[in-house]
């Protein structure tokens, strides 16, 4: 198929069989273009699909109908040209943290000598801030920790897209910052695509090009894209006040606590406005995100 | 690990409940002046009577009854069945008598623990001597016997393994084989002795199978299990990195299986052990397992202890060493 999309998702659906029930239709005719070197994060309440969206565009789960192509090719399975950051870590456990990140960089670049696999993995773990904990094993580490291994080899990885499922979640914000920093710096350099699956608003706007916003599931949506208009190089610190900071803001909060159910058109009472994620964070912090919503809408 | 406190309190409640034993055992076995005498027969005084024809329990009995060999012999020689002497108003009746205590090779009934103690360390200080094919050394019957496990096991390992690993892999196999390795599972080493005997001929080559046989099923199902639950993350990670067919296989089936495998390993190494003592008995000839019936058919209970008691300890060393790999390639996830 001819395309000027690096990624492109046509009407794609997936659906679970259960048993003794009707089948669970996760999400429904989707449909979205990235392109080559853009920074996309989705949005959605848990359990609407995005993990098995994201699966999708691995190749490690196939969708029931529609397409996902990659480059102009349908994704047929998961492969080196798509790095991912799984949701729960996924290090090999009898691997020290070292070996988990050289065996990923040594399945990439089988012709590299054993010495420049353990540099380039070494240079990454030093990235995520996990050069201390090399010879270490997964069990020894905490879940933050884990996570920033898993972050460590996807980058190492350096594949043309970068599928990453909630990488920041276990990470405390000063942590977090920094290796969001980080991946801006890298991404800035590769120019990779990247698709990352988040439920923070403010770690949306700060990296995204566009944000995907989904609908509640079963039969989910990627109800909009929002362009996130502030200039790049952009800075934690600065980009809230930049004056399209607050309309973007508030226009995902409210989408998360409102209109995510209104247009999933879902049955009345199965998801409320408290249901919004409690990691979501709020600003002003004492204002209630559910209030900030109706006032703004 | 060095000793902590806890391992020196386990290992003073430990010697605390050998030492109630021992002293239980000496209590009930110490000679009394009542106790009547039991004689020993040397390896050819039992041909002798063998060749009399005296069956093996009439011996017994008439050993526990307090006879000597002098006597035994005699008895042999009148040809008479044990019903026969009973009904003519038992041995008293043909002129025997018991003997008393205080003769040289006169023991009690059961032997205390300083005779077991003393002849297991005449046994273990000369363990390879070897005076022909119904008297070697406890070393020498050991190494036959463990010669014959390691070959068997080896051929298990090497069968189960590769097999449980197609069974793991594909559901295929692992629906169309099983219903076979359920039936042939249960069947005891006893049941497969005859068989092998027969279609093998050859004893040594037929305890190797049967070893085999009844060790291989717990290899084959826990190799099997552990490559079917090997997690399906760890599977995708070797997906996503396009990971060929056998890197999958060595660097991250083989790994995520190997403690499950290990643990089968356990458990085989042990049932092979456990059969290769009742299968020597069987075929007779050599190995531990002969060398204890050896022992009772003369009656020598002592190095008999001394042997069940060597079986069990080699039986924890063997379990000791599968349990060294195990350790090699255990994971916390
Ligand atoms: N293998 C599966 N079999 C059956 N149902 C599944 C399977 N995987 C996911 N689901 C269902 O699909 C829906 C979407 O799951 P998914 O993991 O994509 O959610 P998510 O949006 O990533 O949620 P979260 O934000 O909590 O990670 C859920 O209702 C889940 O129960
Ligand atoms: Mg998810």
């Amino acid at each position: 198929m001819k395309t000027d999309k690096f990624v492109l998702v046509e009407n794609l659906s997936k659906c679970f069989p259960q048993p003794k029930k009707q089948e669970l239709v996760v999400f429904d005719k989707v449909s979205f273009g990235i392109q080559k070197g853009e920074f996309i994060c989705c949005i959605g309440h848990s359990g609407c699909g995005k993990s098995t969206i994201m699966n999708v565009l691995a190749g490690l789960e196939k969708p029931t109908s529609g397409a996902a192509i990659l480059d102009g090719r349908e994704i047929a399975g998961p492969g080196l040209e798509k790095a991912v950051v799984f949701q729960n870590h996924s290090l090999l456990p009898w691997k020290t943290v070292l070996k988990n990140v050289m065996f990923a960089v040594g399945a990439r670049h089988p012709d590299w000598s054993r010495g420049q696999i353990r540099e380039h993995s070494q240079k990454y773990l030093d990235l995520v801030g996990l050069a201390h904990a090399s010879d270490q094993k997964p069990h020894q580490l905490s879940g933050g920790m884990k996570q920033r291994v898993g972050i460590a080899r996807a980058f190492a990885l350096e594949s043309p897209l970068l599928l990453m499922d909630e990488p920041f979640g276990a990470l405390d914000a000063l942590t977090r910052g920094t290796i969001q920093e980080e991946l801006l710096k890298i991404w800035g350099q590769t120019k990779q695509t990247v698709f990352m699956i988040t439920h923070d608003v403010d770690e949306a706007i700060l990296l995204s090009d566009r944000i995907f916003l989904m609908t509640n599931g079963p039969r989910a949506r990627v109800a909009e894209a929002v362009e996130v208009s502030i200039p790049r190089p952009r800075k934690r610190a600065e980009i809230v006040h930049h004056p399209d900071y607050y309309t973007i803001r508030n226009h995902l909060v409210d989408f998360l606590v409102s209109r995510s159910k209104e247009l999933s058109g879902s049955r009345a009472g199965e998801v409320t406005g408290e249901d919004l994620p409690s990691d979501t964070p709020v600003f002003p912090p004492n204002v209630d995100p559910v209030k900030l919503a109706r006032k703004v809408s | 690990m060095k000793p902590s406190l806890e391992t020196l309190r386990s290992a003073l409640l430990a010697s605390l409940f050998f030492g109630i034993f021992i002293f239980i055992w000496y209590a009930l076995t110490v000679p009394r002046s009542g106790d009547r005498a039991i004689f020993e027969l040397s390896e050819e005084e039992v041909a002798q009577l063998d060749e009399l024809g005296m069956a093996m329990e009439d011996r017994l009995y008439y050993l526990e009854s307090g006879l000597d060999f002098e006597q035994l012999w005699q008895l042999a020689e009148m040809q008479f069945t044990r019903e026969e002497i009973e009904m003519a108003g038992g041995i008293e009746a043909f002129g025997f008598q018991r003997q008393e205590n205080g003769e040289a090779e006169v023991r009690s009934h059961f032997p205390t623990p300083g005779q077991v103690f003393s002849v297991g360390w005449e046994m273990i200080r000369d363990p390879f001597y070897d005076n022909g094919p119904n008297d070697k050394g406890i070393g020498l019957q050991l190494a036959y016997s463990l010669r014959r496990v390691a070959l068997g096991f080896g051929l298990a390992v090497l069968v189960a393994i590769p097999l449980g690993f197609i069974m793991g892999m594909s559901r295929l196999f692992s629906e169309a084989l099983m219903p076979f390795v359920q039936i042939l599972k249960p069947i005891s080493p006893l049941a497969w002795m005859p068989l092998a005997l027969y279609t093998i001929k050859d004893a040594e080559q037929s305890s190797i199978f049967v070893i085999f046989i009844c060790s291989v099923w717990p290899l084959l199902i826990n190799t099997m299990f552990g490559v079917a639950t090997v997690r399906k993350d760890w599977l995708a990670i070797g997906r996503t990195l396009e990971l060929g067919r056998f890197q999958m296989a060595g660097q991250i089936i083989l790994p995520a299986a190997a403690p499950t495998v290990f643990t089968g390993m356990k458990i085989s190494i042990g049932i092979s052990w456990l059969v290769i003592v009742a299968a020597e008995m069987l075929i007779g000839g050599t190995g531990m397992g002969y060398f204890v019936w050896n022992e009772w058919n003369g009656l020598n209970i002592d190095s008999m202890i001394v042997a069940i008691f060597v079986i069990g300890v080699v039986g924890y060393v063997l379990d000791w060493i599968i349990g060294f790999g195990q350790k090699a390639v255990r994971y916390v996830d």
